[in-house]
């Protein structure tokens, strides 16, 4: 079978900054893989390169076997959806939540909208009554559900999630984070996805990649963190940064 | 209606939950009003404006005298009086009469000026904002010529090329007032055009051409209806500096420039002719000032809780 993301030594250079340095990955089908590492370490670039939002020097993006030139079509949009990391800016403020979860069937031309979104609201945990709601009258952990519900309204099997949780309080957290687990499991869907919070990478992912400076350090399975089964020095010293790390 | 029918549509108006998209915008659209109608001045603005529509409107009706034909025998420069409020000019017409039908020209002349320029510089702005690169370069660049020119200079200029006549005018000012609206969209459109709900659309496969027109041009409507409020003023005074100079309207259309241009010859004995067209030039730019400035409290997205 062939990988559901495939990165071949991808290189992302904004201006003069080389963002992304020869990064090569393989995720397969239904996996939930992680990336993890400080601040600038290009885990969000490759997230964005993936999407079309960064600009890609060299090196190839494979998505379930087709090979993406610059251009994004329509049918890879169907395919890979992406959850930000800031709720309050991923949402337009003039815009209902019934109009945002409309704008993506209108593109793709679906007929049963009302139904979609109807069903779309259900599976993220918010009723009808947020339906008519704009983006202001709502908290954190909801805007952050709608985002969740916009990115799975056109099924797609792919989902990018750029620290989805980081900006929202602890309970709310595991919330959205049981909501992308039990989503994952119902419609067996790829995740990539990014965070500095190595606790939830060991908990949500199978597997992970350490990035440091725009390159990859390892690549570990997530018992190996775990059990603290690293070979990089840098991955040992992310793991004492994220001191009071312990699996339950 | 008694109190607790008018409380439960209030409640109805300011819900968390609206039920339908009606709902939803009736709402949004009463909290822009309690926020505009709460300033007194603004309130002041927008009820000489609607005295603007309804005297354009009944003209007809409210004028005692013919706009364009006077008594020359009897009642040439009389001075304001009970039968001639404003007084009388040259040709003895009632000038009270002819103002009336002159707001007619007045909201003529804005109305278009604002269809038409405020558009172009919508469109203009906001595509070389999110286009970025050449585009942006060429688009801006010719706004910048524009923007070079003095706008009465420029719009006389056109009027000479294209023919004296209020249609000229228009076109001549609205030509010369799109640019500052090209500005201000650009700049909008500019902040936003990074943000996470754009990318996000993106990531939908939306078109450019969709995203500008559904996504980015809502955003930079509201502060572009208050410049283009706040600018309505210039543009009568523009549309009247027109009629003076005798490019504009041509008499004996009842335009208030034109009008102040005719009685400048008598301002010293007969003040009336030339004042009081003056003071309705006056008052309506004051209107469209003070609703221009409510306009902006109560649609700016970055106050209260947009």
């Amino acid at each position: 079978m062939s990988s559901a993301i495939a990165l071949d030594r991808l290189e992302v250079i904004f201006d003069r900054f080389r963002a992304l340095n020869g990064v090569s990955l393989d995720v397969q089908p239904g996996e939930s893989f992680g990336l993890v590492g400080e601040s600038g370490s290009g885990k969000s670039t490759l997230l964005r390169a993936i999407a079309g939002l960064a600009p890609v020097a060299s090196g190839n993006i494979t998505v379930n076997g087709k090979t993406l030139g610059t251009r994004r079509d329509k049918a890879f949009y169907r395919e890979v959806q992406m959850v930000f990391q800031d709720p309050y800016g991923s949402l337009h403020p003039r815009q209902t939540v019934d109009r945002l979860l409309q704008e993506p069937l209108a593109i793709h031309g679906f007929a049963d909208g009302e139904k979609r979104i109807e069903r779309a609201l259900d599976e993220v945990g918010l009723g009808n009554g947020f339906r008519f709601r704009y983006a202001h009258q709502l908290s954190g952990g909801q805007r952050q559900r709608v985002a969740i519900a916009r990115a799975l309204i056109l099924e797609p099997s792919i989902l990018l999630l750029d620290e989805p949780t980081s900006a929202l309080d602890a309970s709310v957290q595991a919330e959205v984070l049981n909501l992308l687990e039990e989503v994952r499991r119902r419609r067996k869907l790829t995740f990539l996805m990014v965070s500095h919070d190595l606790a939830i990478i060991t908990h949500m992912c199978e597997r992970l990649m350490v990035m440091q400076g725009g390159e990859a350090v390892e690549n570990l399975a997530a018992g190996d963190l775990v059990e603290r089964r690293v070979t990089k020095d840098y991955t040992r010293n992310l793991l004492r940064a994220s001191d009071g790390f312990v699996r339950v | 209606m008694s109190v607790e029918a008018i409380q439960s549509r209030r409640d109805w108006l300011l819900s968390e939950r609206p039920a339908s998209r009606a709902q939803a915008r009736l709402g949004r659209a009463y909290v822009a009003w309690r926020r505009f109608s709460a300033n007194r001045l603004a309130f002041v603005g927008l009820l000489i404006i609607i005295a603007l529509l309804v005297v354009a409107a009944f003209a007809g009706v409210l004028a005692p005298y013919s706009p364009s034909f006077g008594d020359l025998k009897n009642a040439r420069l009389l001075a304001p009086s009970a039968e001639h409020w404003f007084g009388t000019d040259d040709l003895g017409r009632d000038i009270l009469s002819r103002i009336l039908y002159g707001s007619r020209w007045t909201l003529y002349v804005v109305i278009l000026v604002a269809v038409i320029a405020a558009p172009i510089g919508l469109l203009v702005g906001t595509v070389a904002g999110y286009a970025g690169g050449w585009t942006d370069a060429i688009l801006m660049r010719i706004t910048d010529i524009f923007l070079a020119f003095p706008k009465l200079v420029l719009a006389l200029a056109f009027v000479a090329a294209l023919g004296p006549g209020i249609e000229n005018a228009v076109l001549a000012i609205a030509i010369t007032s799109w640019p500052p609206y090209a500005r201000i969209a650009r700049a909008e459109t500019l902040t936003v055009r990074n943000s996470d709900y754009i990318k996000a659309v993106q990531l939908m496969g939306a078109s450019p051409f969709r995203i500008v027109l559904r996504h980015i041009m809502p955003l930079c409507i509201s502060s572009l209806i208050v410049r283009v409020t706040l600018d309505m003023a210039g543009i009568i005074l523009t549309a009247a500096g027109l009629g003076f100079l005798g490019l504009g309207a041509q008499p004996p259309l009842p335009e208030w420039g034109t009008m102040i241009a005719s009685g400048r010859r008598f301002v010293l004995d007969q003040w009336w002719v030339a004042g009081a067209p003056g003071f309705a030039i006056l008052i309506v730019s004051l209107g469209f000032n003070l609703l221009g400035d409510g306009l902006r409290d109560a649609l700016d997205p970055r106050s209260g809780d947009q």
